[in-house]
């Protein structure tokens, strides 16, 4: 059953990454300017140009050339970025741990400061608290990630200049890091004082980009924390003496929590999406930032390398939410 | 006394804020060019980075100060808010007819219908929207056109879903087979029966997607790619005030509290009018 659904779910992923591919193609085939004549310098022969056309397979039919891109794609042959003349891949995997780190951190964030908000609700429900919570959550989660990094940099960064607005990481100190994953290694290493830099970089735009989330997670808890404290075995527990607070973290918590994963799921891949323009404001070395430099560079392969690891990224994650969706829940695992 | 019925009697103070503040701000860029104390491409730079009105060091005529060229930033917002609008109301529409059209043939009809555009919404939502939004626009050329089209292409996915998931449950209701068995065809039924029930999410949802119009506009100003470097708008008045954040903390202060109201009102209105016409809430 769970094979049969993990099956079902990984052939849509394939034919959804095979529908990016198509979309991702025809959009950089629409952008105005020749692929050739930027490659060659000025003056290059009639024959040199029919040459290299032939080499890239240009002359053949636009479906023979989707197909000879893809096939290309698929060997890891993302080609060569024109603005920094480097492997496209390479400069993908060198910027991608900057982004998965800012989104893991934003993402824990979220569901602390959700989690937290939710129980505090749902312990006092019916009082000025919860209305409290439900108006502050519903201002939240209708204010983007854009200006919330903007409010933020104006707060923290001008008004009280606690934490550092620009950048990943403090230039003048020394990394002996060997992987990109700086905030991982850091702790590896035991360099906390590393650590510590990092994290003074990286809390303005986590924060950013939690803090919408953090609303929704607040807001759907809270209602299922709510239906699930009116159910016969939470009274019991209640009956049995442990305190509100004991109830809803021992017995209504795990049960109330399903309905809010399959969201943070969907909303994860929502979040990282925020990273694009949310590192742009920060200065912060990810793969966003790089995504909008490509652009305006108009750096065709580099653009279209960020795209499809972006674009794998978010089927991965939805893919992943589905199986643990399906094994959590007993109806699915058992059925 | 429950939101729903303070709703029914036109009473919710959300409503009368948030459609107060954009009336206000709408009447404002409808209006610029007799209300704006400056012209908002003036440069002169023995009035630049004026402090606002109540500051010392401020110049009378220019309540918000102004920026780094010393042109005047009330006007600069008052002008701003001209795109703002076009942008919010010519995408979010476009978005809605293409995302609830889809969205209602999807959930009506099922079937292989259904399928195809439920993959192609699966493809869209592998996109990041704003990088979408950015490699759109450098692709079709910066320009208002460009960025309208961009934001409907994107966006047309948030009516679709909704919309397929309502029809797809009105579509079981026993009106629409006592309508089947009066004798209306499947698009009949569709338009007459269907379609109204969910018109509240529409509305509601049009209303959210004038907010998300009003912030990509201004995350493709930001970044430099919106319409051109001259007019001004509110992300690229954001962008001005981001660099110069420690000489004039206004330039980036005024546009954000703008760009704030705007989107939250445009949420709240939505929500408002969602609780207002829902039929079941009523």
């Amino acid at each position: 059953m769970l094979l049969q659904r993990f099956l079902v779910r990984l052939l849509t992923m394939l034919v959804t990454l095979f529908g990016v591919a198509v979309v991702v193609f025809v959009i950089i085939r629409i952008a105005p300017g020749d692929p050739i004549a930027m490659m060659l310098p000025p003056g290059a022969s009639n024959d040199d140009i029919a040459l290299l056309r032939a080499l890239y397979g240009l002359d053949k039919s636009i479906v023979q050339q989707f197909f000879i891109w893809l096939s290309g794609v698929l060997h890891g042959h993302f080609g060569t970025s024109i603005s920094l003349r480097q492997d496209v891949l390479g400069l993908v995997f060198n910027r991608l741990p900057a982004t998965l780190e800012l989104a893991t951190v934003a993402l824990l964030m979220a569901i602390a400061i959700g989690t937290t908000a939710a129980i505090l609700g749902a312990r006092s429900r019916g009082t000025a608290v919860e209305a409290g919570i439900d108006i502050v959550s519903g201002a939240t989660l209708s204010i983007p990630d854009f200006l919330w990094g903007l409010v933020l940099i104006l707060l923290f960064g001008v008004l009280v200049p606690v934490f550092d607005i620009s950048g990943r990481v403090s230039p003048q100190l020394d990394l002996p890091f060997a992987t990109q994953f700086y905030l991982v290694e850091s702790i590896l290493r035991l360099r906390f004082d590393l650590t510590w830099d990092l994290l003074k970089h990286m809390l303005m735009p986590a924060v950013a980009l939690a803090l919408p989330l953090a609303a929704i997670i607040a807001q759907l808890l809270k209602q299922s924390l709510k239906e699930v404290l009116d159910l016969d075995y939470v009274v019991l527990a209640r009956v049995k003496g442990f305190s509100e607070t004991q109830v809803i973290l021992r017995e209504a918590l795990k049960n109330a929590a399903l309905p809010t994963l399959t969201l943070v799921g969907v909303q994860f891949t929502f979040l990282i999406g925020g990273t694009v323009i949310v590192e742009r404001l920060f200065s912060y070395e990810g793969l966003g930032n790089m995504a909008i430099d490509a652009v305006i560079n108009r750096d065709l392969p580099l653009i279209q390398g960020i795209v499809l690891v972006f674009a794998l990224l978010f089927v991965l994650i939805n893919l992943a939410v589905d199986m643990t969706y399906a094994l959590l829940n007993p109806r699915l695992r058992h059925g | 006394m429950d939101e729903a019925s303070v709703a029914r009697r036109g009473l919710s103070p959300r409503l009368w804020l948030a459609g107060g503040w954009l009336l206000l701000a709408l009447l404002a860029a409808i209006f610029a060019p007799l209300i704006a104390p400056q012209d908002p491409l003036a440069q002169d730079l023995m009035l630049e980075r004026l402090p606002p009105f109540w500051l010392d060091g401020a110049e009378p005529g220019y309540w918000l100060g102004t920026d780094s060229l010393g042109r005047d930033l009330l006007s600069r917002l008052i002008f701003g808010g001209r795109i703002a609008f076009i942008v919010a109301f010519a995408a979010a529409t476009s978005a809605c007819l293409l995302g609830s059209a889809l969205g209602l043939i999807a959930g009506y009809f099922g079937g292989w219908a259904d399928r195809i555009i439920s993959r192609i919404v699966d493809v869209w939502m592998a996109f990041p929207p704003v990088l979408f939004a950015i490699l759109l626009v450098a692709v079709l050329g910066t320009g208002l056109s460009s960025v309208i089209l961009a934001i409907a292409i994107i966006d047309w996915t948030r009516f679709c879903r909704v919309i397929r998931a309502e029809a797809m449950s009105q579509a079981r209701m026993d009106y629409v087979e006592s309508a089947r068995i009066a004798g209306y065809g499947r698009i009949g039924i569709m338009l007459r029966e269907v379609l109204p029930n969910v018109l509240p999410s529409v509305v509601a949802l049009l209303s959210l997607e004038m907010g998300i119009a009003v912030i990509v506009e201004a995350i493709l100003s930001f970044v430099n790619l919106s319409i051109s470097t001259d007019d001004p708008t509110w992300g690229s008045i954001i962008a001005e005030g981001r660099l110069s954040i420690h000489q004039a903390w206004w330039v980036l202060v005024f546009p954000l509290i703008t760009l704030i109201l705007t989107v939250l009102s445009f949420s709240q209105f939505g929500e408002a009018l969602k609780a207002r016409f829902d039929p079941v809430l009523r």
